[in-house]
């Protein structure tokens, strides 16, 4: 790659490796990729990271590695010559070289200064303490992150954007926290007082301390800061006193070298300084009097300072009034344009209390200019949106204050179709509609992930993810169905339905059969189709076909559920959530024996052994076996649990045994494979203390009989079940469950709930033929029976047995 | 140059599927495909070190059971939109031996 490059190429040097810099340096390389040979200062010792989500990592939401945007692997593709940890000192115009503090000189042809701000630090006695940082960089949130695991007070001074991200973060760190903020209002730069009131409130509801109107006059402490002291006198507890009371643009060395500097480095419509063979970008510069501070402009100054780069010297910048939200988990807001009003300005206010929402929208001459959203910020983008074209609403206005839903042609969605191409839909990389839309259709793209990888948009912070996928769903349409949702996989072009009949019409046997005959593009098929064929042939062919282990996701290969380290979890199964002191004790011998690091009690009733290691699992069966314990299926698209209330032999209110109940169904139905999972309930009175109201099959004793509820799930989607039938024997409870269950298992496609099944096929079709159609109930309860008669092997019995030793020893352990 | 270990019978890694070493404190997943052919890889996936050797074979790649990003054994390239890439081992058949080329381990090691 390097050889390629012809060395008379143009060398343009970036000083700063941050986000601003890096930005402009990718969009050079879109436009030209051959025009510069690029080195980069960078004066952090790390590649280059998102600072805004320094936020989430100092939250714990997440990891350093998840931050990074250039990989050193990206430097070494695009040639470009990192010098990381040496910070320029110097720049020498006249020359058109820059020192750096290890003593390099580098020349340049084109410079680039992209060295941000720094964090003001007030001038108050006490400000150099250990334990005092600023909340800028990396190495400011792993000060943070240690003195949160061994102290307890922090204080943040300054209430913005800034200074309440680092709050909200150090109290998920479990610090006890408060903030200290100069003006009466938190964040008075983006929320009116009534919005600010809201946050306080939801800020002191998460242990925050909100001290507003106050001035620090010092920071006490001796080898350590230990307090800070308020103006009037109160002093408030500090390990940690995190500076965050603004930003001032670093322009040091633009100032020595004799670039036009106020309080930034000046630069004009392209980005340029007074020295025209430098530009600036980012936070260091000043823009017609403006500083920037948010993502949003600055990727516009990336944009613009890139065309002059490469020769395009009509682009010019503008300043806009970028849209800020705050990246607070669970807090939803938006502020954008003129929000506090002015003269000649009308608001349009809704307050709904009770739910913590507070919309303002500010209206000039019939013209949205600002808008503060709390509590419910869904509709941001269509607000600035609207603010962005400038028109007068019209009879827009009526409703506007509802957001897109209402006053739009009426379709629920119909917010984002209505969207112009310039409507800006990821906030933090500045990716508009139109540039979404194009890559998909230019690119063919289909998935949200390709969409990040291509254009960038929900690639940051990912808050605009639903609406990236809204527009996916607009532009395939239903293309997008068909291929998301009817074809098995990418190696087929053939829907479940159809590989399923086939299976059975051309009494196909096995999965290279079912690739073969159907024509399948890829041999050996992928992660996706395989197990979905092992299931299908299972079951169509019970007694008959030969599971194929290799195609069975890891967890169903070991019979044990693999966590995030490549430990696995055991769940013995305990019939209807009943145990005894022996099983118990033979729980707790296991943990002891083989040192299993964490036990817990799972939403099913059953008890969860964490952190096994795969070796150890089949030595812990054996021992789990040996006091009468089986397999849980915790692990598989298979029967999971049946919970069950204690019922009528205990309980005051209990009309029947729901436990026994429970205990029936689950020795009915253990060791069943299914499309997916498949949990159970049985409670002994409407009280339904054991939720089957939201589970797959759910039963609810009256005093008269059973009542059978079908369809329910209480995971990402929660579905309330419905109602199948009431039946008042045992025997037709579990002739119901079996029937259900059996055409679940022979109609669903595989990976499809119990709940968006029911949807598809309509609770309709599925009564007529289970209620209606005794004999058709009777053949699908007797089929399950079958299948049942081959299923219930415990699988931990058979590898304490012997069976697949290799997939639980390493083949060789060499020191 | 190459460093050849000795590590069991071919017979022992199932076809389409994996079988782990551990060397020299490393973690070495080696794979069997369909078409018989044998790979050998770090057993950790760019992307959050999930165990490969645990993942789904198909075709000349193999699905990490983690976050199902799939790595190309012969290359140890991640597929797709994903991008990594796992230390790649080579491996070779003597009789019904397999071999596997160490010395990538002690130069990766030596870093």
């Amino acid at each position: 790659m390097r050889d390629q490059i012809s060395p008379d190429r143009s060398r343009l040097l970036v000083i700063g490796n941050g986000m601003a810099g890096m930005r402009t340096v990718e969009e050079v390389l879109k436009r030209d990729p051959t025009r510069y040979r690029v080195t980069v200062i960078g004066a952090e010792p790390h590649v280059n990271y998102n600072r805004i989500l320094l936020s989430p990592v100092l939250a714990g939401e997440k990891t350093f590695d998840e931050i990074i945007i250039n990989t050193r692997a990206w430097y070494e593709a695009n040639s470009i010559d990192l010098i990381a940890g040496d910070a320029a000192i110097s720049i020498d115009p006249a020359q058109k070289q820059v020192s750096t503090a290890s003593g390099r000189v580098v020349s340049y042809d084109m410079l680039l200064l992209a060295t941000g701000s720094n964090p003001f630090i007030l001038p108050v006695p006490g400000k150099e303490l250990p334990g005092v940082c600023a909340f800028r960089d990396l190495s400011d949130v792993e000060m943070m992150l240690s003195a949160a695991q061994r102290y307890t007070d922090a204080v943040v001074i300054g209430g913005g954007l800034l200074g309440l991200e680092a709050a909200n973060g150090l109290a998920a760190q479990g610090m006890k926290v408060s903030v200290i903020h100069l003006m009466e209002t938190l964040m008075e730069r983006q929320l009116d007082p009534a919005a600010a009131k809201l946050l306080a409130e939801d800020l002191t509801q998460r242990g925050i301390d909100i001290i507003t109107g106050a001035v620090t006059e010092a920071l006490i402490g001796a080898d350590r800061v230990q307090a800070v002291r308020l103006k009037d006198g109160r002093q408030i507890p500090a390990d940690l006193v995190v500076m965050a009371a603004g930003i001032r643009p670093n322009m040091t060395l633009a100032q020595a070298a004799g670039l036009a500097c106020n309080r930034g480095v000046i630069v004009n419509d392209g980005l340029q300084t007074s020295d025209p063979s430098i530009y600036a970008v980012g936070e260091c510069t000043e823009h017609n009097g403006q500083m920037v501070g948010l993502v949003a402009p600055i990727w516009d100054q990336a944009k613009v300072c890139a065309d002059h780069l490469t020769g395009k010297t009509t682009s010019a910048y503008r300043q806009i009034q970028p849209a800020t939200r705050l990246k607070v988990t669970g807090i939803d807001m938006l502020s954008v344009g003129q929000f506090n009003g002015g003269e000649g300005c009308e608001d349009i206010i809704l307050r709904d209390g009770s739910r913590g929402v507070y919309k303002r929208l500010v209206l000039k001459d019939d013209i949205l200019v600002g808008a503060v959203l709390y509590g419910d910020a869904k509709d941001g983008g269509w607000y600035v949106d609207l603010l962005e074209k400038a028109a007068p609403l019209g009879d827009l206005r009526d409703t506007v204050i509802f957001g897109p839903g209402l006053t739009a042609s009426g379709a629920a969605d119909s917010g984002l179709a209505d969207l112009p191409d310039t409507a800006e839909i990821c906030g933090c990389n500045g990716v508009c509609k139109g540039t979404i839309m194009a890559a998909i259709a230019d690119k063919g793209l289909t998935t949200l992930k390709e969409v990040k990888t291509n254009t960038k948009a929900a690639a940051s912070c990912g808050s605009c993810s639903s609406k990236v996928e809204g527009l996916l769903a607009l532009a395939l349409g239903g293309d997008y169905e068909a291929k998301a949702v009817d074809s098995v996989c990418g190696c087929t072009d053939h829907s479940h339905e159809f590989v399923r009949a086939a299976i059975r019409d051309k009494a196909l046997k096995t999965i290279p059969q079912v690739m073969q005959t159907l024509g399948w593009r890829t041999p050996g098929g992928c992660a996706s189709c395989r197990p979905a064929l092992n299931f299908y042939l299972l079951c169509a062919w019970p007694g008959e076909y030969q599971d194929d282990s290799r195609s069975r996701f890891i967890n169903e290969r070991a019979h044990a559920n693999i966590q995030k380290d490549g430990t696995f979890s055991v769940i013995p199964r305990m019939w209807g959530g009943v145990t005894t002191s022996g099983e118990l004790r033979a729980i707790a011998d296991v943990v002891d024996k083989y040192e299993i690091p964490s036990v817990k009690v799972t939403g099913g009733q059953r008890i969860d052994l964490l952190g096994v290691k795969k070796e150890d699992l089949v030595a812990v069966w054996a021992d789990l076996n040996a006091a009468g314990m089986v397999s849980g299926h915790a692990y598989g698209k298979a029967l999971r649990t049946v919970k069950t209330c204690v019922g009528s032999e205990w309980c005051r209110f209990g009309t029947q045994d729901s436990t026994g109940m429970g205990i029936k169904l689950e020795r009915m139905t253990w060791g069943s494979w299914h499309p997916h999972k498949v949990k159970l309930a049985v409670s002994g009175c409407p009280r339904n203390c054991a939720e089957a109201t939201i589970k797959d099959f759910g039963v609810i004793a009256v005093d008269s009989g059973w009542e059978l509820l079908i369809g329910g799930n209480g995971g990402i989607v929660l579905r309330g079940c419905d109602f199948l039938v009431k039946v008042t024997t045992e025997a037709e409870v579990l002739e119901y469950c079996a029937a259900f269950l059996q055409m679940y298992r022979e109609e669903a496609r595989y990976l499809e709930r119990t709940a968006p099944w029911v949807e598809r096929v309509g609770l309709a079709s599925i009564k007529s033929r289970l209620l209606d159609d005794t004999e058709n109930r009777q053949a699908l309860a007797a089929r399950f029976a079958y299948a049942q008669s081959f299923a219930q092997i415990d699988p931990w019995a058979e590898r304490v047995g012997g069976l697949d030793a290799n997939e639980f020893k390493p083949m060789l352990v060499e020191a | 140059m190459a460093l050849w270990l000795d590590i069991g019978p071919a017979a022992d890694v199932p076809s389409q599927g994996a079988r782990k070493l551990h060397i020299a404190g490393r973690q070495i997943a080696v794979f069997r495909t369909a078409e018989g052919k044998f790979f050998a890889l770090e057993d950790r996936c760019p992307h959050k070190q999930g165990p490969l050797s645990d993942g789904i074979v198909h075709g000349d790649c193999v699905t990490c059971p983690l976050h199902g990003w799939v790595i190309n054994l012969a290359s140890g390239t991640a597929q797709g939109a994903d991008e990594g890439q796992v230390l790649k081992l080579a491996v070779a058949l003597e009789g019904e031996r397999l071999k596997l080329d160490i010395a990538a381990l002690s130069a990766a090691a030596a870093e």
